[in-house]
């Protein structure tokens, strides 16, 4: 349905590829694009080029990484012995964002997915279980979606995660810092309550 | 354009966007529906875990051209054993599937409901091996395509019934044998699924025989739906 000449055509189907953006905004993005400078536009060829050039997954962990392995893989003042397991790259950096873990991770690149037909062969699954002994693991710490696709990964991962001194941890459920009670589901307020723990002179 | 209730079952989500998720339901007055879930990713949402697949719900919609939009969402049930446990999610998934594969947008059918539900909670009450079969097999009776287990397909012959051919629709004799064989213990349970004796099948303990019927009702429901089911696939495998 090509109405526009050759290359703004081509420029409009594959902006219209990119996820959220439909016909109408690829429209608009590709006028907006033949309307910048020159700089401006390859620049944004250039930053494409590069990024997928350059960037790849790490062999260890499979976060995204430039180079062989990810920064996170390659710096020696983490804790090598504990392993936080997440779903996707994106995770690492809301994980990373707390300050609160110091060890290295591994994404599984997705989760088991029944309805859409993902299961453990589609997964990171089998690299996760050779670094536990290759690597002296003592802690993984499961941190997969709290979501059903997660859970049934978090449940898979538990049973085929034993090794001797290895401990397999599930991240709490609960809720969420500034939110209200009341409108908590069920769910969450009930593994809030079972995961609750002591305050004061006890900790 | 106004807003409705009504209560479901979360079959499936998709995700939408930044933070939001489709979720299919099949409702109890309105058919199989599709709504939008606004900001139902973000941890402080206000519907939380009640829409993840397998909940049953009390929800309000507003009505809208394609899709319509979840305003409200109550848990009637979110079934804590079945979500705890990686092979009743799988048989769960199952089900879930087939329902939405067969329902149809738009189509009442509070019949359809009412057995998920029922499946659901039995599921999430004990772990048996038939509980998924016996779902499929009702599933294809509720449909019209009740698989005949009393006689044979060709001749109406009461005796000698030695396999099933889901083409046919049910037993066949040995003089017409088609399909797959059947062994005495596995025509035995899928009678008393499909006449009236569920509970007794229910409380069946895993056995040849249960596998049989469970690859029968899975063949059966296949047959029926022209695809396979994407779940069952993956609790073979697993």
């Amino acid at each position: 349905m090509g109405v526009y000449t050759g290359p703004v055509q081509n420029l409009i189907d594959e902006l219209g590829r990119l996820p959220g953006v439909g016909p109408k905004s690829a429209q608009r993005i590709a006028f907006y694009l033949l309307k910048v400078d020159e700089v401006d536009a390859s620049r944004l060829a250039d930053a494409i080029t590069e990024v997928k050039a350059k960037v790849g997954f790490c062999d260890r962990c499979f976060n995204i990484s430039q180079g062989d392995n990810c920064e996170i893989c390659l710096d020696d003042r983490r804790d090598p012995s504990v392993i936080c397991v997440v779903e996707e790259p994106r995770d690492v950096v809301a994980v990373e964002r707390t300050q609160e873990f110091s060890g290295r991770y591994h994404v599984l690149q997705g989760a088991i997915d029944h309805l859409q037909g993902v299961g453990p062969d589609q997964l990171r699954i089998k690299e996760l279980i050779a670094r536990i002994g290759a690597e002296n693991i003592t802690e993984v710490i499961i941190c997969t979606n709290p979501n059903i696709e997660g859970e049934a990964t978090a449940l898979y991962l538990s049973r085929v995660l034993d090794a001797p001194g290895l401990t397999v941890t599930r991240i709490a459920s609960g809720l969420p810092v500034g939110g209200d009670l009341e409108y908590a589901d069920e769910l969450t307020l009930g593994r809030a309550l079972e995961g609750r723990r002591r305050i004061g002179s006890g900790e | 354009m106004s807003l409705y209730r009504d209560q479901g079952i979360v079959l499936r989500t998709y995700k939408l966007g930044e933070a939001d998720r489709i979720v299919v339901f099949v409702t109890k007055g309105h058919g199989k529906v599709r709504a939008v879930a606004k900001g139902v990713r973000k941890t402080k949402s206000k519907f939380g875990a009640r829409l993840e697949p397998t909940s049953h719900v009390a929800v309000q919609l507003y009505e809208g051209r394609e899709l319509d939009i979840v305003t409200q969402a109550e848990t009637l049930d979110h079934f804590k054993a079945i979500r705890g446990d990686l092979e009743r999610i799988g048989a769960a998934a199952a089900m879930l599937e087939a329902v939405d594969h067969l329902s149809q947008e738009g189509e009442i059918n509070p019949q359809l409901y009412r057995m998920l539900l029922g499946a659901l909670r039995t599921l999430a009450g004990h772990n048996a091996p038939l509980v998924t079969p016996s779902f499929f097999l009702k599933l294809l009776a509720l449909e019209g395509f009740g698989m005949i287990v009393d006689e044979c397909m060709a001749c109406g012959a009461t005796t000698g019934l030695e396999a099933v051919d889901v083409d046919a629709g049910g037993t066949l004799c040995r003089e017409h044998r088609q399909g797959v064989a059947v062994s005495a213990e596995g025509l035995g349970l899928l009678r008393q699924i499909l006449g009236g004796q569920l509970g007794a099948a229910l409380n069946e303990p895993e056995s040849p025989a249960t596998h049989e019927v469970q690859a029968l009702a899975t063949n059966a429901l296949e047959h029926h739906l022209e695809r396979r089911l994407r779940s069952v696939t993956l609790l073979d495998r697993g």
